[in-house]
């Protein structure tokens, strides 16, 4: 029996001294020097970041715009925001300003060379006009709610305070959000309405090798839309369609696009907004200040005979030829017998 | 001056949420909006890395640079804090972020986003209510701050991975366990935030 039990400690002894042994081996060789990084393979974030404009990965919550850990990308769009569209908007409104400034006081307004004939000519009738307006008002009202985000808070903040104009702000940004769809449904009708007649053609060519009505010697023919107003519409068809569509990305946010799509639809937002402001700067002022007797076209859709005969002379034959057997020109009134 | 940072030490992480709940509790953050999350990248492959983010109270922060209104600006101490007062919720901080921090309520349509929310460092808020008030409370979550407290987020963190205090201190915090464990995948968002990389 005590033979038994003797046996049986050095047994169990043996196997308690075999396990420590067995355990301080691996021990040893790990200090020996076969050491284990557990996250050796991990890349940092130096590297990361110059394979991927964006890192992301999973999380708990449910909004999928977190996902993104991290996409430097918002420095660079803070900058092209606070620094090169100022200058683009600057440079396009100041410019495009000083331009005609300079055209109006060097050239001064463009005259009726025959002189007024008091004979009138119908050119748009109410339903064009009206596309006209419900497009023209809605658009300075955007140009100017959409140049306050950019210059805001540098030409009207100092005037009004944090608080009026951060009220000013908020309603500017609701009036930009609403007003856009009027805008929208009105160039929609321009474009319909007008692209017939703006088809380029060949007077066109003939138009800009005559100097386009600038040179008073040279004669400038021109159907219903000369080059000049042709060029105005197609570029405000491309602009406005791309100011719509890139609008409509910023209006409903994240619907369709990443963060990066949103701050490309920004980026193409304003600055065709910024040139589109120059463009239509230079048709107010033409259809205004700058020529006489083209601002009553749009505004009572009538204009003169000598008008029409002088910068529009084909599409005056064409109402003429068209015109025997319909309405007269409008006469002038006699003067009544005393 | 004491000059206000964080620093999620990726390699210590568990992606336990615990800074996010601390946050969502302590500043009693609606519904929704999410001030602090927690990004695995990688998950469940080699190499998985788990990050807390809120915002990073940058410097030079290009959400203060693109705000219409001028409604964000950073403190004495380099904290980040905006008005709610004086927010339009046009959303461009958010675009301008690096870090994904403002948060916005979707109150009303065509992305009017309603007031902007973000991470206020626990110090309260940017607009004109009393420092510790209710009001503020309300508006903007927990000012401990005021009595010389640290974020919850990172107190509550459950590995210390998330830091938060003087950046020098935790950088120096930092920089022993890279050196006592002989790696690190670098301080996230230390670049791009504060524009310096801690160098071991």
């Amino acid at each position: 029996m005590r033979d038994l039990l003797a046996r049986a400690r050095f047994v169990i002894a043996a196997i308690a001294i075999g396990w420590l042994v067995g355990f301080a081996v691996p021990a040893v060789a790990q200090q020996a020097g076969a050491t284990f990084e557990p996250q050796a393979d991990a890349v940092n974030q130096g590297t990361l970041l110059k394979e991927f404009p964006r890192i992301q990965g999973n999380i708990n919550q449910l909004d999928p715009q977190a996902r993104v850990l991290i996409q430097p990308g918002g420095r660079t769009w803070d900058y092209f925001h606070q620094i090169v569209l100022r200058w683009i908007g600057a440079i396009a409104v100041i410019g495009t300003l000083a331009a005609l400034a300079a055209g109006y006081f060097l050239l001064g307004r463009l005259r009726i060379s025959a002189g007024r004939s008091g004979r009138k000519v119908a050119r748009f009738n109410a339903f064009e006009r009206t596309a006209h307006w419900v497009t023209a008002v809605s658009f300075v009202v955007l140009a100017i709610t959409g140049l306050n985000i950019t210059f805001g808070k540098a030409l009207l903040l100092p005037l009004m305070g944090p608080d009026a104009f951060s009220a000013f702000a908020q309603y500017s940004k609701y009036t930009h959000n609403f007003v856009s769809f009027a805008f929208v449904l009105g160039l929609a009708l321009i474009i319909v309405i007008f692209i017939r007649d703006n088809i380029p053609d060949k007077t066109d060519i003939a138009w800009f090798k005559q100097g386009g009505g600038f040179i008073k010697s040279r004669h400038a023919p021109a159907r219903r839309f000369n080059a000049g107003e042709k060029l105005v519409f197609w570029g405000s068809l491309g602009a406005g369609i791309a100011v719509a569509a890139s609008g409509f990305l910023l209006l409903f946010p994240f619907y369709i696009t990443n963060i990066f799509g949103m701050q490309i639809a920004q980026v193409v937002h304003a600055v065709i907004a910024m040139l589109f402001i120059a463009l239509i700067l230079g048709h107010i002022y033409i259809g205004t200040l700058g020529m006489e007797g083209a601002f009553e076209a749009m505004w009572t859709g009538d204009v003169d005979y000598n008008w029409a005969k002088e910068h529009h002379d084909l599409w005056l034959d064409e109402k003429l030829a068209k015109g025997r057997g319909g309405p007269r020109p409008e006469l002038p009134s006699p003067t009544p017998a005393e | 001056m004491a000059r206000m940072k964080f620093l999620c030490d990726a390699d210590r992480c568990i992606e336990c949420n615990a800074c996010v709940t601390a946050c969502k509790n302590e500043n009693e953050v609606p519904w929704g909006l999410n001030r602090r999350r927690v990004v695995t990248i990688n998950d469940g492959k080699p190499g998985e890395r788990s990050v807390s983010m809120a915002c990073m109270h940058c410097t030079d922060a290009p959400c203060a640079s693109v705000c219409p209104v001028n409604c964000i600006f950073s403190t004495d101490d380099g904290v980040v804090l905006h008005s709610k007062d004086l927010c339009i919720g046009c959303g461009y901080c958010f675009y301008a972020c690096p870090f994904g921090a403002p948060q916005y309520p979707q109150l009303g349509n065509f992305g009017s986003r309603g007031k902007m929310d973000k991470c206020t460092y626990c110090a309260g808020g940017g607009g004109s209510e009393v420092p510790g008030s209710g009001e503020e409370y309300a508006k903007y979550g927990a000012n401990r701050m005021l009595r010389g407290e640290l974020p919850l987020c990172a107190e509550m963190c459950s590995t210390k991975s998330l830091l938060a205090g003087d950046g020098e201190v935790i950088a120096q915090i930092y920089k022993e366990r890279v050196v006592k464990r002989g790696y690190g995948s670098g301080a996230w968002g230390w670049m791009t935030a504060y524009r310096e990389d801690i160098a071991v």
